[in-house]
């Protein structure tokens, strides 16, 4: 409530700078995977969810726009949405569409298949996407791997902004991948010793 | 004076987001290590902010036992 700020409630604007850097170049891509591998490096060697509690930009710019800035209707969503099932099932489908950049990174690296510069939304609309990315810059696998690292990022930023418009602002949170992931490695830890 | 109400967390349901714990105005509500969020019955005053912001919809209130 009225706590003091920290430095870290203020990674939401990191949030909409990623977005903004990879709508210039695309190679900036590449900085998510800090919002991949540090939830997963806090939950594994800290055992905590420091990530979610109070790192994540994602989960603030939700809050942001749909508390602050009242873009949010406030009803509960519905209650399969963070089931157990939903949730694991849609972390499952997340790795294996994350597999597939790393298969499409691997084939382009190979030669096997060539760089496509499009930005692929909810993984079934291509979105051209050439003006950020000039051939050449790096080796075509170090772009592929953008294209499809970034189209991820943006496709699940979006779902989340319309689950937050729909029903409470961190909606999201309650199916987030990497929030399903984390705990469930928090949960593995510390199974054995649970309160009460 | 204890409220007549408190918070519960569905630990089963709850997602450890920790949206919560932003919003409770006595601190009374925390992520344990990751898993789920437990209320300190103590210091909650029952004002339900918690349950509203909930994104899993996973907290209750619960009436207090009549004072012993
Ligand atoms: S659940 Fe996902 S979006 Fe929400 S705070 Fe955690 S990592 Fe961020
Ligand atoms: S807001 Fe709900 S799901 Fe998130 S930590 Fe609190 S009780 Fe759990
Ligand atoms: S009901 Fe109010 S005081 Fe109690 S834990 Fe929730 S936000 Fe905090």
């Amino acid at each position: 409530m009225n706590r003091k700020k920290h430095w870290y409630d203020y990674l939401w604007i990191w949030s909409i700078l990623y977005f903004t850097l990879g709508f210039f170049n695309i190679l900036f891509a590449w900085l998510g995977m800090i919002d991949f591998l540090l939830p997963m490096l806090l939950a594994i060697f800290g055992g905590n969810k420091f990530f979610c509690n109070h790192l994540c930009g994602r989960g603030q710019l939700f809050t942001v726009l749909g508390k602050t800035c009242k873009c949010s209707r406030q009803k509960p969503a519905p209650g399969w949405l963070s089931s157990k099932w939903f949730r694991y099932g849609f972390l499952i489908f997340f790795l294996t569409m994350f597999g597939n950049i790393l298969y499409q990174t691997y084939l382009v690296y190979g030669g096997a298949a060539s760089l496509r510069e499009v930005v692929k939304l909810f993984w079934t609309f291509r979105v051209p996407w050439d003006w950020a990315y000039t051939a050449g810059t790096t080796a075509d696998w170090v772009a592929q791997f953008s294209f499809g690292f970034y189209s991820l990022m943006l496709t699940s930023t979006l779902i989340g902004l319309i689950v937050m418009l729909l029903y409470r602002p961190r909606t999201w949170c309650s199916f987030c991948p990497m929030g399903s992931m984390t705990q469930l490695i928090c949960k593995l830890k510390h199974h054995n010793q649970m309160p009460e | 004076m204890a409220s007549k109400r408190y918070a519960q967390v569905n630990r089963e349901r709850c997602v450890s987001c920790g949206a919560c714990t932003h919003e409770c105005p006595r601190d009374a509500i925390h992520v344990w290590k990751g898993c789920f969020a437990l209320v300190d019955s103590d210091l909650c005053v029952g004002c339900g902010r918690c349950q509203r912001t909930c994104p899993a919809n996973c907290i209750d209130m619960k009436e207090r036992e009549a004072a012993v």
